[in-house]
């Protein structure tokens, strides 16, 4: 596992994700699944850290083998999890802010509902520019 | 974020204004009723051309009312009042009027910025949905009470992947004005 990881899920209010998305390429099938158990697994832990801050961003809630969660929790409890290994907290931050702004884009679409999975190929593409933009 | 005032228009009057949000939500959400009561896109536009329509045919006395223009003496004329002046006065964007037919009856009103579509993206099985149909149906609405008989169809769209919103105007019949009562009645 020489390669580099950065994952971005978010997470929607009735905890079914709503958007995934690898952002260093496709990984084999066992990273994967490990990943996204990571991931799941962390999402109890951001239930526990969302009501310690006052801050939508929660720095790392979670830690499994040199793999770091990092959270933000919208105030409408969806939440975005960015699993990656060890990198600037500052630029994950500023990826949240960022991506919170099109996420609320996303959301004040008509044919959207909250529940459903987002398949915007635009949202996509802004998304994978930010990661490559901000987090490098 | 509160709509500025209507820039377009010198003379514009004005007008209470709404906050450009809550307009864009509340359509978006009309059509998604539309689409949910009729479960067929075809109906849910002539739905929207027509709720436009009695639209229209109020709003032209409020236009007229407040707008203090003079009389059109053509088409052409008419086509600019609605571009540069209607269409300011209540959706604040203005519209360039372009491809003239050589006869002059039929034209375009193109739009590069919609506030009726803000945050819209068309999901694929609605391919066929025109969203902004209810400003169809207001143009038209409105110039059949000036006299003015147009069909009104969108042919390029924006949430269709087009670079701009165009509105095609093409005047079918101008009837002149009638009175009821000849002069010796």
């Amino acid at each position: 596992m020489a390669t580099s990881t950065l994952t971005f899920v978010i997470v929607g209010q009735e905890d079914h994700p709503i958007y995934e998305v690898d952002l260093t390429g496709p990984k084999e099938q066992q990273t994967q699944y490990l990943h996204q158990f990571v991931l799941h697994a962390s999402l109890d832990a951001v239930d526990e850290q969302m009501w310690l801050s006052k801050e939508p961003h929660l720095k790392i809630v979670d830690r499994f083998n040199g793999l770091n969660v990092t959270a933000f929790v919208t105030p409408g409890n969806t939440r975005f999890l960015m699993l990656h290994d060890g990198r600037n907290d500052d630029a994950i931050r500023a990826f949240f802010t960022e991506v919170y702004e099109l996420y609320i884009r996303i959301m004040l679409n008509p044919f959207h509902s909250p529940t459903s999975r987002i398949t915007s190929r635009e949202f996509d593409r802004k998304v994978k520019v930010l990661a490559k933009r901000l987090i490098g | 974020m509160l709509r500025s005032g209507p820039t377009g228009a010198r003379n514009a009057p004005a007008l209470e204004q709404i906050n450009a949000e809550v307009f864009t939500l509340t359509y978006g959400s009309i059509v998604r009723q539309l689409i949910s009561d009729y479960e067929d896109i075809e109906e849910v536009n002539k739905q929207l051309e027509q709720m436009g329509y009695n639209m229209g045919i109020r709003l032209v006395d409020e236009f007229l009312a407040k707008a203090k223009i003079s009389r059109c003496s053509s088409f052409r004329d008419t086509a600019d009042v609605v571009a540069k002046q209607a269409l300011p006065m209540f959706l604040n964007v203005t519209a360039n009027v372009t491809n003239w037919s050589p006869d002059q009856t039929e034209c375009s009103l193109v739009l590069t910025d919609n506030p009726l579509a803000d945050f819209v993206e068309l999901p694929d099985e609605y391919r066929e949905l025109r969203y902004c149909n209810v400003l169809a149906g207001v143009v038209r609405g409105a110039l059949e009470m000036v006299n003015m008989e147009v069909e009104c169809r969108w042919v390029s769209d924006m949430l269709r992947g087009d670079d701009c919103y165009e509105l095609r105007l093409k005047l079918k019949e101008h009837r002149d004005e009638k009175f009821p009562y000849k002069d010796d009645d």
